[in-house]
Order: structure tokens, then C-alpha cells, then sequence
């Protein structure tokens, strides 16, 4: 395991940070992103319902496989098209 | 009274003492540490120093050393090598075996290349006191800085304990030593943390009293560093050193000055803008507000050619002697080139480096940049051969740069940009009284010079060039 010296201020935390949250969700486009796991539909469809109630538009995508991290294509045509996205994992 | 024993098995020497060392064990309190075997001497007993931390703690830099403790377990003596007359005062005992009466010992493994930063890695990272930032087993090194957001967009070196500890080699100053608090957070900064993205900049550890001092003379309230650093304007910081130093390091001052290809050009400049963005906190688009910022804002470092000019240097027009070391640092713009091949003589020189200068900013611009001239050798040789001093290009250039208020104005030559009417009848310099420097560097070849611009905030409403010694 490499460990490096932390070059800043450290005035923020060592662990990797959350990208900021956003502040209001009405009217944001949220990815749903299935990763190719059986019943990740099912999962998702669920959650759509859920959003869309709450006045979020969604969109559906879908990795070629679970065993691959998602294309680099796919992810930026997720952050390209979405305010956020959530990633379903599911069996 | 004790002995402690350091011996390698490929060193001759300690092969050479093996039967003083079995008459030692027989009659003196003898710890012997084997560096690379622990089985040798064979059939004595020997602590395993393999990993060197005896060695390291010891400060071993020869085997064998024969070191003496008293009661209490501090060191009283210690001899390097075999030397028999040594070793028999140390220890009070007759030591002739039919050993020649002296031999050198080798180095120890402590010295091997690349170990000392090593073993302080190890063994003394209680002397830092940055956190430590473990990666994840898969994680890559080169991409976990740029993920932790610590680049400048381009890869930096990673800075693992070791290159940082061998980097703080490069000077006497302790790694706890504050240089000052950087804008715009106004963090704290040490001279570990300097070494830290100084490393990371790719900086030999002979450069580093080049950085510290940058760092230092950025952090001068005159140099206004939050300022630049805040500004719209296109600029940054940028480095010309003077001094013997620019030859220890092997700086670049003549072809190619002021672009790629020197590593300590190079990493110097990048080091400082490191420390502006991971200590201070300074980013594009955060407090950094620059609409262009500038390439040199990556780096921007080089030195002055003295050996081939006739005038003084940038540091000894500043107080300094041509045996010490400088750094000046100037909020500095990109570079615009001179070009001007016909003329043999100075005043005509001067009108064209006059009419380039003249442009700085905008042509109505006066007393708001400051600029730097880098006069190439062939136009320095026009100067020279005329007998021109430094002072003598200056004057006559502020004079053809004293410009009428009524070319100034707003509305003049049909361009809105320009200074209130009321400047109309009053004639105005193009730079403050010491806003414009001049430097040489360049290539051989060649009747251009450079103008460096500076930051449209200059001198007490901006930023002043520092000039600061460098401190090894």
C-alpha cells in the first residue's frame, strides 16, 4: 500500500469527500443507472415511481455488464444528461 | 562499560577482525549488529541488523564501528575501520593477532544509494508532521493525486515519505520551520510542506532553498500574492534567479530561457504555484478569478545570464552582491517578443523596444503594469558596443515612454478605453518610477528581446518585485 504526505493545508478531511448534494430536487433530471444485475428493473421501476411522484424527471441507463465498471462513454453521457444519478444494484 | 560492533560479512575489513572480535566476546561486554548475515561471524552471537535501524539509530556510515558505552549506556568513543591502536584504547586491551596495524573499513549499507531517505522514512517520520494519505491497494498513485485534486492538471510526483525526506536534504532548514501563511486560505506553511510539493513540482532537493525562497519572497506583503492570485488579469508569479546558484543547479539563462526543457526552470516555478494551490488553497475558478491566467502560470522560472553581460545584474541593482543568491519574484504576464534586426545603434534600439513597450496592457495604459525587458545578447551587444549602461537604456526609455496625456485620453485615436479628459495637457510615464527591470537571457543568435508584462496593479496599489536572498 503506498502512503503519501498530504501536500495542503489540511484543512479538509483526508478521505475522499461526497460531491455536494443537491440542494433541491423538483424539476432535476436523475439517471437511473442499472447495472445489468437481474431485478435491477424492478428495483429501478420502483424508484422512478418514487421520483417522478416527487416532480424529478428521470432517465434509464444501463451498463453492458455487472462485471465491468461502466464505460467511460456511458458516464459521461450520464453526467452530460443528469443533475445526479443512482446507481442500482440489485439480485 | 559495553561495546556495540557493526559488521557486514562482504566488507573485508570486518572479515579481517573476526578473530579480535572472538577474543573481545570472551572478555567484554560485546554487541556485535551484522548488516547483511546474521550468521556471521559464524558461531558468535550477532544481532540481526538487516533492516539497518541500529545502524540508522547509531549513525553507522562505516563498517566496522566499534563503539564504547558507559554505565549509564552513553556512547564515550567509537573507531571506524581496523586500527589497532584505536581499538586497543578503546577497549584497554592488547588486540595483536598479527593484523596489520590498520586497515579502512567499507561503507555501511546505511550508505547505500537511495538508503538514508529510506531509513528516515522509517525510522524518523516522527520529523514530519503532514497526515498521512493511505491509497487503496488498487488505487494508482499518479491518479490519486490528480483525484485528491493536488495537480496543476499536468502529473505530479507522488510524494511518498522517502522523496520528501530526501528532498528536505536539499536544505539545513528545519522541516518545522513556518515560512508564512499563504493566501488566500492563509494557511500555514512549513518548510516540510514546501518539500512536500516541491517533490511533487519533480524538484531535485538542490533546489528546494530556490522554492523556499520564492515562497517567501510571494509571502511579502509588497508582492500582494492574494492580490494576484484573485485578479482577473492575466498574471502570476514568476521566478528569475541570480546568483552562483543558477550555475550549481544547472539553470537555464540562455536558449530557450524562458521555455521548456530545464528541470529546475521548470520545477522551481511549478513548485511555487503547487504551494499557492494545495497550501493556500488557491484555484481557477475558486479565488483564482483570472479570465486567461497565462502558460507561465504552470511555471515561470528562470535565471539571469551574467557572465555575459556588461551590466549588473537584476540582484545587484537590488543591494545584493554577485556572490549571493537571489530570487525576484514579479506578477508577471505572458511574454510578447521584440523583434527588431536593423538597428546598430542604441537609439534606435530604444524606439522600438519603446514602441513594443508602449502596448503593455493598452496602448493608453500608463503607470498601472509594471514590465520586465529580457535583452537578448545581440541586443545587449548594440548597448554595449556603444557603451551604454543599464541606467543609461532605462532613462532614455522612460524618456520616449513619457507619453502626451492627449494620445491618452478616452475617446483618442476613436478607442472609448483611455484616462479622464482632465490628463489632456499633462505628459505621463508609461511605468511607475522602479516598475520597469531589465534582465539578460537568451540564445546566442538572434535581435529579438522579450517583454515580460506585469500586472495592471503595480507598486502600493498592486504588486511590488521582491527580491530576497536564498537561504541554503
Amino acid at each position: 500500500m503506498t502512503t503519501l504526505l498530504d501536500p495542503t493545508s489540511e484543512r479538509s478531511p483526508g478521505s475522499r469527500e461526497l460531491l455536494p448534494r443537491l440542494p433541491d430536487t423538483t424539476g432535476k433530471v436523475i439517471g437511473l443507472l442499472d447495472i445489468s444485475k437481474p431485478r435491477g428493473n424492478v428495483f429501478l421501476d420502483r424508484i422512478e415511481d418514487l421520483l417522478v411522484q416527487r416532480g424529478m424527471q428521470t432517465r434509464r441507463y444501463s451498463k453492458p455488464t455487472f462485471t465491468r465498471i461502466a464505460p467511460t462513454e456511458l458516464k459521461q453521457q450520464i453526467a452530460g444528461e443528469c443533475d445526479a444519478v443512482i446507481e442500482a444494484l440489485a439480485d | 562499560m559495553s561495546y556495540r560492533l557493526y559488521v557486514k560479512e562482504g566488507c573485508e575489513t570486518c572479515q579481517l577482525v573476526v578473530p579480535v572480535l572472538a577474543h573481545l566476546l570472551k572478555h567484554a561486554d560485546v554487541t556485535v549488529f551484522s548488516q547483511d548475515n546474521p550468521a556471521f561471524p559464524a558461531g558468535m552471537p550477532v544481532e540481526d541488523d538487516r533492516e539497518l535501524e541500529h545502524s540508522w539509530r547509531d549513525g553507522i556510515e562505516t563498517v566496522p564501528t566499534l563503539i564504547c558505552l558507559d554505565e549509564a549506556g552513553t556512547e564515550t568513543g567509537r573507531t571506524v575501520g581496523w586500527d589497532r591502536s584505536e581499538w586497543e584504547s578503546l577497549t584497554g586491551d592488547g588486540l595483536d593477532f598479527g593484523l596489520p596495524a590498520f586497515r579502512p573499513g567499507c561503507g555501511s549499507r546505511t550508505q547505500d544509494p537511495g538508503m538514508p531517505e529510506r531509513l528516515a522514512a522509517r525510522y524518523d517520520r516522527e520529523r514530519l508532521h503532514s497526515r498521512s494519505v493511505e491509497l487503496a491497494d488498487m488505487e494508482d498513485d499518479l491518479e490519486a493525486c490528480f483525484d485528491r485534486g493536488w495537480t496543476d492538471g499536468l502529473p505530479v510526483v507522488p510524494p511518498t515519505a522517502e522523496r520528501v525526506m530526501r528532498m528536505l536534504t536539499g536544505t539545513r532548514r528545519d522541516p518545522a520551520e513556518v515560512i508564512g501563511a499563504v493566501p488566500p486560505d492563509l494557511a500555514v506553511c512549513t518548510v516540510e510542506k514546501i518539500a512536500i510539493n516541491a517533490v511533487m513540482a519533480g524538484c531535485r532537493p538542490e533546489y528546494l532553498p530556490v522554492v523556499i525562497a520564492a515562497v517567501e519572497a510571494a509571502l511579502q506583503d509588497e508582492f500582494c500574492m492574494h492580490g494576484l492570485l484573485a485578479t482577473t488579469y492575466y498574471s502570476g508569479p514568476m521566478i528569475i534567479v541570480n546568483g552562483p546558484i543558477r550555475k550549481h543547479i544547472g539553470m537555464n539563462s540562455k536558449g530557450n530561457a524562458l521555455g521548456q526543457g530545464n528541470r529546475a526552470n521548470a520545477t522551481i516555478g511549478r513548485a511555487l504555484q503547487l504551494v499557492i494551490r494545495n497550501v493556500g488553497g488557491g484555484k481557477p475558478q475558486g479565488v483564482d478569478r483570472s479570465v486567461f491566467g497565462n502558460p507561465g502560470k504552470y511555471t515561470y522560472c528562470f535565471a539571469e545570464d551574467e557572465e555575459g553581460s556588461c551590466w549588473e545584474s537584476l540582484a545587484e541593482e537590488k543591494g545584493f552582491d554577485a556572490g549571493t543568491s537571489t530570487v525576484t519574484l514579479f506578477a508577471a504576464d505572458g511574454m510578447q517578443g521584440i523583434v527588431d534586426q536593423k538597428s546598430r545603434e542604441p537609439e534606435s534600439l530604444c524606439r522600438s523596444f519603446a514602441a513594443g513597450l508602449r502596448v503593455v496592457g493598452h496602448p493608453k495604459m500608463v503607470l498601472a503594469s509594471d514590465a520586465i525587458l529580457v535583452i537578448s545578447p545581440e541586443h545587449e551587444r548594440v548597448f554595449r558596443l556603444a557603451g551604454w549602461s543599464k541606467q543609461d537604456v532605462k532613462d532614455r526609455l522612460m524618456a520616449l515612454l513619457t507619453i502626451p496625456g492627449s494620445e491618452l485620453v478616452a475617446g483618442a485615436g476613436g478607442m472609448a478605453e483611455g484616462l479622464p479628459e482632465k490628463f489632456k495637457d499633462r505628459d505621463l510615464p508609461k511605468f511607475r518610477e522602479g516598475g520597469f527591470n531589465i534582465v539578460r537571457a537568451g540564445g546566442s543568435a538572434g535581435m529579438f528581446s522579450a517583454i515580460i508584462a506585469g500586472w495592471g496593479a503595480s507598486g502600493s496599489s498592486g504588486s511590488t518585485p521582491v527580491t530576497r536572498a536564498i537561504e541554503l
